[in-house]
């Protein structure tokens, strides 16, 4: 995929490259257990991380993003496709050649209530991954796991505590020092801040960006709230049911959607200013995201898009790069200019006049997302 | 000037413990009027919840103490037996809460547990109730719900339950709807759902709105006035306008401040209100946000009453700063210094 092949150019091998990956799960049914269905999770989904960067990963429940995030790491068996971690091709490996990777390689999770065993202690936690993958002597273990608690913000003494005399927040900072406690290069995290209260999902995401800083981390961060991602993201990929439908460096993405269905989250994250949030235009998706068993025909968007047409009904529309490493896949791109349209040779005939009207010179900066507000602060002249 | 439904003075919830005394809510008071949206905000343990609950009655115990009142239409509902709150419950109050996993029984059929509110509140057969539940899902915009009403919760998704408990909420016509957190567990779209169909039930039924939450970006949108809670007490009360253009508590500052927003250039760093609310047991002496507040100075040893302090008359606060210092000084916070660059 073009991504790939743009990291190929720059001559970088990244640090973990997706290639065509799908997971379908069974479903079964009868004495016999035979397969009468499957849930397509992941469906055919490329992308690159480069070493030191975050790739945002955005989409609502049941998009498969979070099933994406587990097959990568291999908690769960792709059916079929490729993962590159350093060069390495990783989807077939066995446990025993598996796991000296998987030191490099850490998830946080996303309920920090549910992913921490309430029967042990935080030492324990902690240095649980130590132990299994046999580092340092014991004492060296206790101290290195005083010094994650402090570069998390907690404190030494909460060693010999358990989860529940932790609140939500603390608790995430557990599951932050347990990912950390092997030096992994590569940590997926699955909607980390969800859970927490605005305030404290701040705190979180301000010590995710330290953290990162200081152990060169690269992330895959996994959300569904695009405020939260754009803060902490390089690059974002969002995914509708199962497929990338556009990914782009960060800021582009919030100046300039291309895909229908980005434009409509977008619109979905609350403004905390009550004329902004009065004058913008809110595009309410109508419905929930459709089953994974039977994806729509075509574009899998189209059910919900306000701008779809026949095409979108037969032919799936590809993953098109519109330059500057913005990929999208749509009949009906907006905010793209006449000659990229056809550059890219999506057909002119199948734009919106709406399209058209907000395209913009590739250059402009300006914003041209009718569903955000312009940043002028009007209050504060 | 619409009726006045709801009037709560001083309200005052405490719960002993082996601890010590709790104090959940400690002085609340405001009105609540047909038509409008009260919005209440602050973080986990800053007592919305509780109060929620005790509006509905639900923080009765022999551990629980009330102090004040809450009139209901001139009721006082703290000092009713529990056989007579049953009456308001639900009739009169409806309750969302948050959760909507674990709030419907995962065994029971949607449109069964929705029925069963309705026959334990009025006389009705069970076909007129199924007829009015099928119309009540069709109202929270429960696709094909003469289907869909025989379904277990786990066939809904969480916006779809949410939405079935809003109908559960609203099937006795209640005139005081509460929504605890109705959005905290669900996406950002069906969040945007939900608050656009709690705004358009408010105007069909007629209702007001008591709408609980930690982001204030989430109420921007709907809520008429706002209130703000730290450590069980109100720290700033204000219409939507006051709170968010002219806001006078610097932990109101800091709520805004945290939210990564979308309508401005991405700061540097995301704004943190450091530390964690105080324990409800030990709170610190003065104002309850002065150690965590950047602000303080030493006249913050002894608590500052509840009072208006600015141009707007109904905007309250509890805060000793000047308010010019504020007006100067708090974009900073609010928005991580990226006003000064407009």
């Amino acid at each position: 995929m073009t991504v790939l092949e743009q990291a190929a150019e720059t001559g970088e091998t990244p640090l973990l490259e997706v290639r065509h990956v799908k997971k379908y799960f069974p479903i079964r049914k009868g004495v016999l257990q035979r397969e009468v269905a499957r849930v397509h999770a992941v469906d055919d989904v490329s992308f690159a991380v480069r070493e030191g960067e975050t790739l945002g990963l955005v989409g609502e429940s049941g998009c498969g993003k979070s099933t994406l995030g587990r097959t990568v790491v291999r908690l769960l068996e792709p059916t079929d496709g490729e993962i590159i971690f350093r060069g390495t091709p990783i989807q077939h490996l066995g446990t025993r050649r598996l796991r000296p990777l998987r030191r490099e390689m850490q998830m946080v999770f996303q309920d920090p209530y549910a992913s921490l065993n309430p029967r042990k202690r935080v030492g324990t936690i902690v240095s649980d991954p130590m132990r299994i993958h046999d580092l340092g002597s014991r004492s060296e273990q206790k101290r290195r796991v005083g010094e994650i608690l402090e570069t998390v913000g907690l404190s030494p003494e909460h060693y010999n505590r358990f989860p529940h005399e932790f609140s939500g927040g603390q608790r995430q900072r557990i599951g932050i020092a347990r990912a950390l406690a092997l030096r992994p290069k590569l940590i997926i995290a699955d909607e980390p801040v969800s859970a927490l209260d605005v305030s404290i999902q701040s705190q979180m995401l301000n010590l995710l960006e330290d953290l990162q800083n200081e152990f060169q981390l690269t992330y895959v961060f996994i959300a569904h709230d695009l405020g939260v991602v754009r803060h902490v993201s390089d690059r974002i990929a969002v995914m509708y049911l199962g497929k990338i439908v556009e990914l782009s460096p960060a800021e582009e993405l919030y100046t300039r959607p291309i895909m229908p269905y980005t434009e409509a989250l977008l619109s979905a994250v609350p403004i905390p200013d009550p004329d902004l949030a009065e004058k913008r235009e809110r595009i309410v998706l109508e419905g929930d995201v459709p089953s994974p068993i039977n994806p729509p025909s075509g574009c899998r968007f189209h059910p919900r898009c306000r701008y779809a047409t026949g095409v979108c009904k037969e032919i799936e529309p590809p993953l098109v790069d519109y330059g500057n490493g913005h990929l999208a896949a749509c009949h009906h791109p907006l905010n793209v200019d006449q000659a990229t349209l056809a550059r890219v040779g999506v057909a002119e005939a199948h734009t919106p006049a709406e399209a058209d009207e907000t395209a913009l010179p590739q250059d402009t900066s300006g914003r041209s997302n009718p569903s955000v507000a312009p940043t002028t602060d009007t209050r504060s002249g | 000037m619409a009726e006045r439904l709801l009037e709560v003075n001083d309200l005052k919830v405490r719960f002993a413990t082996e601890d010590g005394v709790v104090r959940a809510v400690d002085g609340l008071t405001f009105e609540l009027e047909r038509g409008k949206v009260l919005g209440i905000v602050g973080e986990s343990g800053s007592g919305k919840s509780v109060t929620a609950m005790t509006l509905m009655g639900l923080t009765r115990g022999i551990n629980a103490r009330f102090e004040g009142e809450v009139l209901y239409k001139g009721t006082n509902l703290l000092e009713i037996s529990d056989r007579e709150m049953q009456n308001y419950r639900g009739n009169e109050l409806g309750m969302i809460f948050q959760d909507p996993m674990t709030s419907l029984n995962p065994i029971y059929r949607i449109g069964d547990q929705i029925v069963e509110a309705l026959q334990a509140h009025e006389k009705v057969d069970k076909r007129s109730a199924r007829a009015r539940t099928i119309e009540l899902l069709r109202q929270v915009g429960i696709p094909n719900p003469e289907s869909r009403i025989d379904d277990y919760p786990h066939q809904f998704s969480g916006g779809m339950r949410q939405r079935a408990m809003i109908a559960m909420a609203l099937s006795c016509n209640p005139s005081i709807l509460i929504a605890d957190e109705p959005t905290t567990a669900l996406d950002v779209t069906i969040q945007a759902q939900i608050v656009e169909l709690i705004s358009r039930l408010k105007d069909d039924f007629d209702s007001a709105v008591i709408f609980i939450t930690h982001d204030l970006g989430v109420i921007a949108d709907i809520a008429d006035e706002i209130i703000v809670m730290y450590a069980g007490r109100v720290v700033e009360r204000g219409s939507k306008r006051d709170i968010f253009y002219d806001p006078q508590m610097p932990y109101t500052w800091g709520l805004l401040g945290s939210i990564p927003r979308l309508d401005r250039p991405r700061p540097e760093r995301l704004h943190t209100i450091e530390g964690m609310p105080p324990s409800l047991i030990n709170l610190p002496e003065g104002c309850k946000f002065r150690p965590r507040c950047p602000h303080a100075f030493d006249r913050c040893m002894q608590e500052p009453e509840l009072k208006n302090r600015v141009e707007s008359g109904g905007h309250l606060d509890r805060c000793w700063l000047d308010v010019e210092f504020k007006r100067e000084h708090r974009d900073e916070t609010i928005s991580g210094g990226s006003a000064e660059a407009a």
